[in-house]
């Protein structure tokens, strides 16, 4: 069985509130931003600070906060759409830059909102393959930087983070079973077209930037999410009533509403972290699950799911020792 | 479906807007609250209350409400 660890995080200094953006964009209110999308602030990264870089401090926070001995970890899982360079893989660079052991499996993948699921999959194989003992799961975005700076709705959602998780034979949140899916379909729906092999060349229009389809999206979100839950517990073999806890990807506030009301699932079991970092991607889900247990509310049985940019889906249930 | 309903639950998908200002005819993205966000909101009042999956792309290609009616009717049918 695999287990987690410990979580921590970080988040870059720069804040940009509601009423800074509510300055640029008259036309939008605070009341607006803060009630239908539930964002209040979100954190920006530097001009020169890359995702790598985020993650590199949320794993050193991870490292001082737990007294995590960094010798004990024998693979880093990177998940990121934002990699320092086409090649190498930007957790080589993080292996060195922390100090890893050369004898560490390294690798990036990229996902975006289901990638903290996805991520926990793979350390899960990894251990229970016997291949790794100790994974070293970062998660960090900075979508902030591919959002053109008149792009009123996603630079009012999104926000840069990163997580560190460490998965390994023992801890405090066993990793139950998985339900993951893909349909793309849906490739173009959230997109940055150009700069990739496909079109390398900038088109010095909108499709340099960070494309989302939101209604899109949504009816995506609407189609797979229900069935997602309904999988994991099939899969996990509990009820809807079993479960004590359940952590979405923080997308926005109108969407996590929606799917509550849909899902009928009570508030107090139905954990958010969204208004004071904004959507932050890959990183919502752990970034919540700390909080919820700061507020000694991650206990029990845990349902977290993911699901966006791909489309990519995937939940699992998470049984938390008390 | 009948249109008056419609109307008052697309009505609903709006926070400041008087209930007076929604008519069947009413053009709704000239509405001064009007944003992309109000798309979803729409989106999810079809599917939560007449189980019809609407897209971004109908509700771009709408223009009045009735014109969304329509749509949800002939989807209904």
């Amino acid at each position: 069985m695999a287990y987690i660890k410990a979580i921590s995080y970080y988040l870059p200094e720069t804040i940009l509130t509601n009423e800074q953006l509510v300055e640029e964009f008259p036309e939008w209110t605070v009341k607006k931003v803060a009630g239908k999308v539930g964002v209040n602030r979100r954190h920006i990264a530097g001009n020169d600070e890359c995702a790598s870089d985020m993650a590199i401090k949320a794993a050193q926070q991870l490292f001082s906060e737990h007294q995590v001995d960094k010798s004990t970890i024998d693979y880093i899982l990177f998940c990121t759409q934002s990699p320092d360079y086409i090649l190498p893989t930007s957790a080589c660079i993080i292996q060195d830059k922390l100090g890893l052991n050369t004898s560490c499996g390294a690798l990036d993948f990229n996902l975006g909102c289901s990638g903290y699921v996805y991520g926990l999959s793979l350390a899960k194989g990894l251990i229970a393959g016997g291949i790794a003992k100790n994974v070293l799961l970062l998660t960090a975005e900075t979508y902030t930087k591919h959002i053109h700076p008149a792009d009123k709705g996603n630079r009012t959602i999104f926000g840069d983070a990163a997580t560190a998780t460490l998965v390994s034979t023992e801890g405090f949140a066993a990793i139950a079973d998985f339900s993951l899916g893909t349909d793309g379909s849906g490739f173009d729906k959230l997109i940055v077209k150009t700069q990739g092999c496909r079109n390398p060349q900038t088109a010095n229009d909108s499709s340099d930037y960070l494309y989302m389809d939101g209604p899109e999206i949504f009816n995506f979100t609407l189609d797979r999410v229900p069935s997602l839950v309904k999988t994991v517990l099939a899969k996990n073999d509990i009820l809807h009533e079993d479960v004590d806890l359940f952590i979405f990807h923080q997308a926005n506030q109108y969407m996590l509403d929606f799917l509550k009301d849909t899902l009928k699932i009570d508030d107090e079991k139905f954990y958010g972290y969204l208004s004071e970092v904004g959507n932050t991607v890959s990183s919502t889900i752990p970034l919540a699950m700390y909080f919820a247990d700061k507020e000694q509310v991650l206990s029990g049985n845990v349902v977290i799911a993911g699901f966006g940019v791909g489309y990519s889906w995937g939940g699992c249930l998470l049984r938390i020792k008390n | 479906m009948n249109i008056k309903q419609f109307v008052q639950d697309f009505a609903s998908c709006f926070e400041d807007t008087a209930a007076s200002e929604f008519q069947a005819t009413t053009v709704f993205k000239d509405l001064d609250e009007w944003d992309s966000l109000t798309t979803l909101v729409i989106i999810g009042m079809c599917s939560k209350k007449y189980n019809t999956k609407v897209t971004g792309i109908e509700i771009r290609e709408a223009a009045t409400i009735a014109d969304v009616f329509n749509l949800v009717s002939s989807k209904n049918a």
